[in-house]
């Protein structure tokens, strides 16, 4: 991530949690490049702001992984090719899966788990 | 504390790490196969949008002698030779068996489609489409290894330590990032096929997986790592205007086929000044364009943003919509009009020449430990051809499974708690960090910016010393970083381990490049600009003591293969 053009701020409200009915939106600021992806945005707090956040991400950039879905202003969406909205971005787990935490949801196939 | 026992262990589920877990489990053994991301949805294999080299001869007449004599011309006379005959001669098997297993590769006229790729006198370069390859082998092998009774798969967790005793493999140490505790693992053998460690650097195509923890497993092991100042640095990737969804390094197909017109930030072809010839084809190896593209920028000759332009403004709207109709619409949607705007590339780490050292069974010097995949040195010596990454890891994994499930036949399990009472001092140690302040995410970005400016594609003496120091510092910052409290899904401790890792593997870059005083291939020294006839050898780094220690090696001929 180069350097940010301080002129312009885009707001992400993100959903924080580990259950759906405990969960809490949490809003951060970050600083706009043009062309930026809803993941880059995501990046960019975990490395700058809040370290905490939970994300699933492999390949970045190519939308070859396909690990990086969530709700995006309401609509599925992989983060890396999901654009910021202008205004505010909303950013949610997916709906149909169960929440591990943040914006992790259990996507694994039901084998491919330690239990 | 978890405990888990197997046969054999697979580390990291990429194409060469599922390929090694068929292998081993098609010999009988029983297979736990891990990954730190899902299982074959990290590493390098699924984000290879090109082709995979193989001489079948469908195209036209070939023998993977040829390709062998192209891989090691390539290579600039360091290749490990029977690492890299072992590639060329069962690439052939190893496609045929993937048509076999379902992977759709181009057809023409019923035969499999092979296209030329730089470097490779045949066409012998199979593909799906221009988007799909990786993602569509990587699919095959996943339902391939599904498929496999013995073989158990777990996804999120990440070895720390390969436990060693008594000069032999027992085992591993790893994170289970979904609950936040260390998970151990007796195994026979282990086969460490967790790529390569292309995102130490700032620009690069890796996925984040790749941060050099096959390269830091092994050292911390005792294996001995080969050549690690070969870094591959791809030409031509994506610098601007800002692209997503699309792989970094796709412009090579469109080069190959339509052609397209590399200048500089003044308008003007230059490739021909650094001794290649490209005239709007694709023909230039790439070390050399590379070479010439960081000249270029050096010279205040660059684009803005600090490459160079790659040109299609010459070539007709409907020829790209032919040749390339529904990536030409996720270009738009990205804003990018190639008939109207020159796009901006520049290098980009993209894949690791250097790696574990192991010998023809790819077993390393460390008794029942073995590599397969990127995460191994040699084959492609100081620079690899196109087309051969996927080919190294289905071949690679195919015989590092079946000679760790050999082995583990005669391996006893042996199994204590005092293996792991380093890692768990060191893991609870962790838990106490401080919540607020720099977190190993940042430190990451220093350590690829570090990278960047003083390893990266041009080299010098006095950059390489600059950065050993800084690395050490960085390294010293470990124990105060602020780790996010909390267990379930912490990346926080991933992050950890990856950036120590990442130290690790950027430590062996730099002092491997350090003692290389020449240019070869992808390794160029501003300082040693020529090829030097007493550095046709192989560096080899190893930890003495905890000190990285190097020693030079005669290069492995013969490239004729024991069968």
């Amino acid at each position: 991530m180069s350097a940010p053009d301080s002129t312009r701020v885009m707001h992400l409200r993100v959903w924080r949690g580990s259950t759906r009915v405990e969960g809490f939106y949490q809003t951060y600021e970050v600083p706009f490049e043009e062309g930026m992806s809803v993941l880059d945005a995501l990046r960019w707090i975990r490395a700058r702001r809040d370290s905490s956040l939970a994300i699933r991400y492999s390949c970045i950039n190519a939308n070859a992984c396909r690990t990086c879905m969530a709700l995006v202003d309401g609509v599925v969406e992989y983060t890396c090719t999901a654009r910021l909205n202008e205004s505010c971005t909303t950013v949610e787990p997916l709906p149909t899966r169960p929440v591990i935490r943040d914006l992790v949801t259990d996507t694994a196939p039901a084998d491919e788990k330690q239990r | 504390m978890t405990h888990l026992s197997t046969d054999v262990l697979v580390v990291g589920a990429g194409g060469a790490g599922m390929y090694a877990a068929i292998a081993a489990a098609r010999e009988g053994s029983s297979v736990l196969l891990l990954d730190k991301n899902l299982i074959g949805r990290g590493g390098a294999t699924i984000m290879a949008q090109m082709t995979v080299a193989a001489a079948i001869g469908h195209e036209e007449p070939d023998d993977w002698v040829l390709h062998l004599e192209d891989t090691l011309e390539a290579g600039r006379g360091i290749c490990n030779e029977p690492l890299s005959a072992m590639v060329c001669q069962r690439g052939p098997e190893r496609i045929l068996e993937m048509d076999r297993w379902g992977t759709r590769w181009a057809r023409e006229d019923g035969h499999i489609k092979q296209v030329g790729a730089p470097g490779h006198r045949r066409k012998r370069c199979c593909y799906v489409d221009f988007l799909s390859t990786g993602p569509a082998v990587a699919g095959t092998l996943r339902r391939q290894v599904s498929g496999m009774a013995n073989v158990r798969r777990l996804s999120n967790i990440a070895v720390i330590e390969i436990c060693v005793a008594a000069g032999h493999v027992r085992g591993a140490v790893a994170l289970d990032l979904s609950t936040g505790s260390l998970l151990t693992i007796a195994a026979r053998t282990v086969i460490l096929a967790a790529g390569g460690l292309t995102k130490i650097f700032r620009r690069n195509s890796a996925s984040a997986n790749m941060g050099g923890e096959a390269y830091w497993l092994a050292l911390e092991a005792g294996a001995e790592l080969v050549d690690m100042e070969f870094v591959q640095f791809f030409p031509i990737a994506h610098l601007a205007p800002r692209l997503v969804g699309m792989d970094p390094i796709m412009w090579d197909p469109f080069r190959y086929k339509l052609g397209g017109k590399l200048l500089n930030g003044n308008f003007q072809e230059f490739i021909h000044r650094y001794g290649g010839q490209d005239e709007g084809r694709y023909t230039a190896a790439r070390d050399l364009a590379s070479y010439a593209i960081l000249k270029e920028v050096e010279a205040g000759r660059g684009s803005p943003h600090g490459g160079v332009y790659l040109d299609f403004r010459h070539v007709p709207d409907d020829s790209l919509r032919e040749a390339f109709g529904p990536v030409i619409d996720r270009l738009l949607k990205n804003g990018i009009d190639l008939t109207r705007v020159p796009i901006e590339v520049a290098p980009t780490a993209h894949y690791h020449m250097g790696g574990i050292a192991v010998n023809d069974r790819m077993e390393t010097r460390v008794a029942g430990l073995f590599a397969a995949g990127e995460a191994v040195g040699g084959a492609n010596g100081a620079n690899r051809l196109s087309g051969n990454a996927i080919t190294e890891a289905l071949v690679f994994g195919e015989r590092a499974g079946f000679f760790a499930a050999k082995a583990a036949m005669d391996t006893d399990v042996d199994w204590s708690p005092a293996y792991v009472q380093r890692a768990r001092a060191e893991f609870s140690e962790l838990r106490q960090h401080k919540e607020k302040g720099l977190g190993p995410a940042a430190l990451q970005n220093s350590i690829q910016d570090l990278m960047w400016e003083n390893a990266g594609p041009f080299r010098s003496g006095k950059n390489l010393e600059r950065a050993l120091p800084a690395l050490h510092g960085f390294h010293d910052q470990l124990q105060d970083l602020a780790i996010a409290h909390g267990d379930i899904f912490n990346l926080d401790l991933q992050d950890w381990y990856e950036l120590k890792a990442m130290l690790r593997s950027s430590e062996a870059v730099v002092m491997g490049a350090l003692n290389r005083a020449e240019s070869r291939g992808a390794h160029q020294r501003l300082d040693f600009p020529q090829t030097i006839a007493e550095f046709e050898r192989n560096q080899l780094l190893s930890l003495e003591d905890g000190t990285m220690t190097s020693r030079w090696t005669s290069v492995v001929r013969s490239g004729m293969p024991s069968t």
